[in-house]
């Protein structure tokens, strides 16, 4: 189901993609009492590398959240292949769905390899702590992520563009078709912001996961992803691929930003320069 | 020509890979160890005292071939407390590192949050309303323990868990129950205060089997459950996200831990009153010790038993034939601790 609203750009496309393994359903979620979404709906397109967009507070995060099934929702659902995803037992959501937080704690003096089998525990068992399909994986999520050299370092005296590969690698050691990304490029300078971003296309492509990631950089979100989804007060304002959905009249409505928007040298993308002064 | 490092980690697996579990070789090593001398300390109380039996007559006995005089004092009279001291100290250390880890505060201890106090309180009012029996001071204990958790946790909770909250608040309401243990003490009748008074601070002197059976059954059962929560535990340390999207349903095994934690404290404040720093103190030496990440169950128990029961062998030794409450001897050793732990807390901020 894609919500638009008018102005909004339709995507064709969109219709004929195979059923949503990840969708919210009319969901309300709420801090205390403070509501931040009301009523929403959206499906992830599966197979696809999605990236929500929106300015601060729109209730992305909170939406990511709902999705992990980190927050419950306070109306409406969210489900995943087919059933309410709170009615699986949580290891089972966790087998098919990771989620890398915004903020994660290292314990102190955890070495890389120990925190990266953290990631197989929904696959272990009380008396099946550590199997042959755990070592592989966690030996492939290292690989992938290009940290397998700092297997032995303690995570603490990491640098943060290091740090944040090794979560990603926890996460990939989970080895779900779906992977949720919460910010994963704050905290990261430019070059390991793409480095990241890098690393992320890289195993979309390989491995045919369904990747949703929260970014704040709209140029980033028009080159990496292929499902666009823009959010503005608690509510989806547009969803589609990213160059058709990322016009001038858009980013002004949603962000208040007056620009122009140009095609990205390198890529082709929509690229928005801001017309200043505001 | 070049040496191999030594493996950080074994694997053992069965065959069908039914079984398999991966653990730190430091920490393994760590942990033999520590249970190892915390025997060898117990091998050694069981000889010493006012009647000296020699190792090879201790041992004798334990295999069952002493005389009747040597069994008398071995097995009637010292067996249960060295045994106590063994179970007491692992318990204590586990509910440490149970509350540390919660709270990510090597300070999130039981016998600094109240926890202990307030199983001492409910033994003391069962002591003072029905009188002195195990059983019944033992109920108090674990009520008492269980109703201050509950006092803390929910005075602690705004919006969620926060393990800071939860020491401040814990250190205000076991300060409140200390004076409220004075004052029982005070108004109660002359003998009641004094049975009371010498399980204030926590004693093994007047121990017996009759402590040491249920107080073994019950650990028993809240060690095979602590066990069984231990990796739950650590993924609870990755922040409550990362935990929920790893298959942990945070709330409920958050509160499967503090019962636990609790459960544990109040059996060890029923068997031998509250016994303080033991669970401050474990957790934190032996993550030293064996470099672990975060503190580990296994490590802070066989810290704990080591622990108390060196403690206790000092508590019977240093003055004797004057035998202290091994409280007493916890609490001059922890102060220490708790100072350069203070100390070097507030140098890392």
């Amino acid at each position: 189901m894609t919500r638009t609203r008018a102005g909004a750009t339709m995507v064709a496309n969109d219709a004929d993609a195979s059923p949503a393994r990840l969708a919210a359903e009319h969901v309300t979620l709420a801090y205390e009492r403070r509501t931040i979404v009301e009523r929403l709906s959206l499906d992830i397109p599966t197979g696809s590398f999605t990236v929500v967009v929106g300015p601060n507070a729109c209730g992305k995060s909170t939406l990511l959240r709902a999705l992990a099934r980190v927050l419950a929702p306070a109306a409406g659902r969210v489900v995943l292949d087919g059933r309410t995803i709170t009615d699986y037992p949580a290891k089972e959501v966790a087998r098919r769905l990771g989620l890398l937080p915004q903020s994660s704690i290292a314990p102190e003096g955890i070495t890389v390899a120990d925190l990266v089998a953290r990631g197989r525990h929904p696959h272990q068992g009380l008396f099946r702590q550590w199997s042959v399909a755990d070592e592989a994986a966690v030996a492939a999520a290292l690989a992938a992520t290009n940290t397998a050299e700092l297997a032995g370092r303690p995570v603490d005296e990491l640098s943060g563009g290091q740090r944040q590969r090794v979560w990603v690698a926890m996460v990939l050691a989970q080895e779900t078709p779906l992977l949720l990304l919460d910010e994963p490029t704050t905290f990261l300078d430019i070059a390991h912001q793409y480095e990241l971003l890098e690393l992320l296309r890289g195993l979309h492509r390989a491995g045919g996961r369904t990747l949703v990631a929260v970014l704040h950089d709209l140029n980033q979100a028009a080159r990496y992803a292929d499902h666009l989804v823009v959010m503005r007060d608690g509510e989806v304002v547009a969803t589609g691929d990213p160059g058709e959905v990322l016009t001038a009249e858009l980013v002004e409505r949603v962000f208040g930003l007056p620009c122009t928007i140009v095609p990205d040298p390198h890529t082709g993308t929509p690229m928005v320069v801001p017309r200043l002064p505001v | 020509m070049s040496v191999q490092a030594p493996p950080r980690a074994v694997v053992v697996r069965s065959a069908g890979g039914g079984f398999g579990i991966r653990f730190g070789v430091r920490h393994a090593v760590v942990v033999a160890a520590l249970l190892a001398a915390a025997l060898a300390v117990g091998v050694m109380s069981l000889g010493t005292g006012d009647f000296v039996v020699p190792l090879g007559d201790v041992v004798g006995a334990l295999l069952g071939q002493g005389d009747r005089r040597t069994n008398l004092v071995v097995l009637d009279w010292r067996l249960p407390r060295v045994l106590l001291a063994l179970m007491l100290g692992a318990a204590l250390g586990a509910a440490g590192a149970i509350f540390q880890s919660i709270t990510r505060n090597p300070l999130g201890s039981p016998d600094v949050i109240g926890f202990d106090t307030g199983a001492y309180t409910g033994g003391l009012l069962v002591i003072i309303t029905t009188g002195t029996g195990y059983l019944a001071t033992a109920s108090g204990a674990l009520l008492g323990g269980f109703a201050t958790a509950v006092v803390v946790y929910l005075l602690a909770y705004r919006r969620g868990f926060h393990g800071f909250r939860l020491i401040i608040v814990g250190i205000g309401v076991a300060a409140m129950l200390a004076s409220l243990n004075t004052w029982l003490i005070l108004s109660a009748e002359l003998n009641v205060a004094l049975a009371a008074a010498a399980w204030s601070s926590g004693s093994l002197n007047a121990v017996g089997w009759a402590q040491a059976v249920p107080a073994a059954a019950v650990l028993l059962v809240l060690w095979a459950v602590a066990a069984a929560m231990s990796r739950r535990l650590h993924l609870l340390e990755l922040g409550d996200d990362a935990a929920t999207a790893l298959g942990v349903r945070t709330g409920r095994t958050r509160l499967v831990l503090v019962v636990l934690g609790v459960a544990l404290t109040a059996t060890s404040v029923a068997a031998a009153g509250p016994i303080a720093f033991v669970a401050l103190a474990a957790p934190q030496l032996a993550r030293r010790l064996s470099r672990s990440a975060g503190v580990t169950l296994a490590g802070a128990a066989a810290m704990g038993a080591l622990l108390l029961t060196a403690s206790d062998y000092a508590a019977q030794r240093l003055f004797a034939p004057t035998q202290l409450p091994v409280g007493v001897v916890t609490v001059s050793v922890g102060g220490v601790y708790l100072i350069w732990l203070l100390i070097t807390e507030a140098r890392r901020r």
